[in-house]
């Protein structure tokens, strides 16, 4: 694998991650359990896929096939969608969709920060606007995960159940693929396990406010780097991208 | 041929579509204006990632160029250096205030980006006695409070 291609799969992967996520957070608009959650939820995806926008633009343009960011987000299948799976897995109930949102949320905010001394210019000029974004993303989805550990036992409850059934997904985000090894040795992208360490003590520190216990790491899902997905996002792209599908190239 | 003083004076009437009150000269937006012959260049920098309005303030400062009748011109949208609200001029923060938006906290508060909220008066009366209601408001760029003084909610624009 050259560096061009790692590059690449890496812009896309940071792309898939926020567009993914994005789109099953914009689920929510207009089904918000709270008015204001409703409005937080529709701003959060619009951010993640603003910066989805950049990533996939500059995977374009280092590609250097043509490709434009809508085509990339709309013309591609799910093998060639490289998101990790916890982005994709359904929104579920409210407890769900914020355990899933803090756990992403924990490891997107140091990896951004981590990308802001990136010495790929562009990558560390995506990172500069997403990396305040995202500390808002964490600081909503922290404060929700702590509202319902340290709530009624019945938020508890779900807030604890959703941890251990998305704990099987986390593993996933701190092995590198071939690409994300290559730039990480170029210097170019951190090291995962930098980003690990961080990422856990976050977790450590939001649950434990939270009342909620870590789950214990098991048998850890992945495939999503490399293409291989989980049943739910063959309906998610086929919902998200049907106008294109259907009207080829139709801009309004 | 216009010089770039003209050009950016042209460009006073291009206003955040949101928030019509302010230029995207006092938004901090407006980064740079290049004259090259008859060729005019503008920069622009997006407030957030996803802000649905940079698109169309791009299309407006098109529209304005070439209803001033310039030709050949280029917009731009660059990302870095980084928006920032601190950005955001003097008369542009003013503006604000009178159109009933609180305008952001400095980003040397680091609480208002990190920690609790800031205080925060209220535009409509002027109260300090003001709750966060939301992070979130009607746009990315700001968010929900209520003031307990007037009752009245009203919207701040974040520290970025």
């Amino acid at each position: 694998m050259t560096q061009q291609e790692a590059l690449f799969r890496y812009a896309v992967r940071m792309g898939d991650n926020s567009l993914v996520l994005g789109h099953r957070l914009s689920e929510w608009c207009g089904h918000g359990p709270q008015l204001e959650e409703d409005i937080a939820q529709a701003n959060i995806a619009l951010d993640l896929i603003g910066q989805a926008r950049n990533y996939l633009t500059y995977a374009g343009e280092v590609e250097g096939k043509g490709r434009s960011e809508d085509d990339l987000a709309y013309l591609r299948t799910d093998r060639d969608y490289l998101n990790v799976l916890l982005t994709e897995l359904p929104k579920g109930d409210y407890a769900q969709t914020i355990a899933r949102s803090f756990l992403f949320d924990a490891f997107h905010l140091p990896l951004q920060q981590a990308l802001t001394t990136s010495t790929d210019e562009r990558l560390k000029g995506i990172a500069d606007k997403a990396v305040k974004e995202v500390t808002y993303h964490l600081r909503h989805s922290s404060e929700w995960l702590i509202r319902f550990g340290d709530g009624t036992e019945e938020s508890h409850n779900r807030a604890q159940t959703a941890l251990d059934d998305l704990w099987r997904f986390t593993g996933e985000l701190f092995i590198p693929d071939e690409a994300e090894e290559l730039l990480a040795k170029a210097g170019i992208t951190p090291q995962l396990d930098a980003i690990k360490k961080e990422w856990s003590a976050t977790v450590d520190r939001v649950l434990q406010e939270a009342t909620l216990k870590r789950p214990t790491d098991g048998w850890m899902a992945s495939g999503g780097k490399k293409g291989i997905h989980t049943e739910h996002i063959g309906p998610m792209l086929a919902e998200m991208q049907t106008l294109q599908r259907t009207y080829p190239g139709v801009e309004w | 041929m216009r010089t770039e003083a003209e050009i950016r004076e042209l460009l006073e009437q291009v206003k955040d579509p949101e928030i019509p009150v302010i230029s995207i000269r006092e938004l901090g937006v407006l980064r740079d204006v290049k004259v090259e012959g008859d060729r005019v260049e503008v920069t622009i920098t997006p407030t957030y990632s996803g802000c649905p309005a940079m698109d169309v303030m791009q299309q407006d400062v098109e529209q304005v160029l070439r209803a001033a009748g310039i030709e050949r011109f280029n917009v731009k949208q660059v990302l870095s250096p980084a928006w920032s609200t601190d950005w955001i001029s003097e008369s542009g923060r003013k503006s604000l205030l009178e159109y009933g938006i609180a305008p952001p906290p400095h980003t040397s508060d680091i609480r208002a980006l990190k920690g609790d909220a800031p205080v925060t008066a209220c535009p409509q009366c002027g109260s300090t006695d003001t709750v966060l209601v939301s992070q979130f408001g009607s746009t990315p760029c700001k968010a929900l409070y209520k003031c307990n003084a007037c009752q009245e909610p009203f919207d701040l624009f974040k520290c970025l």
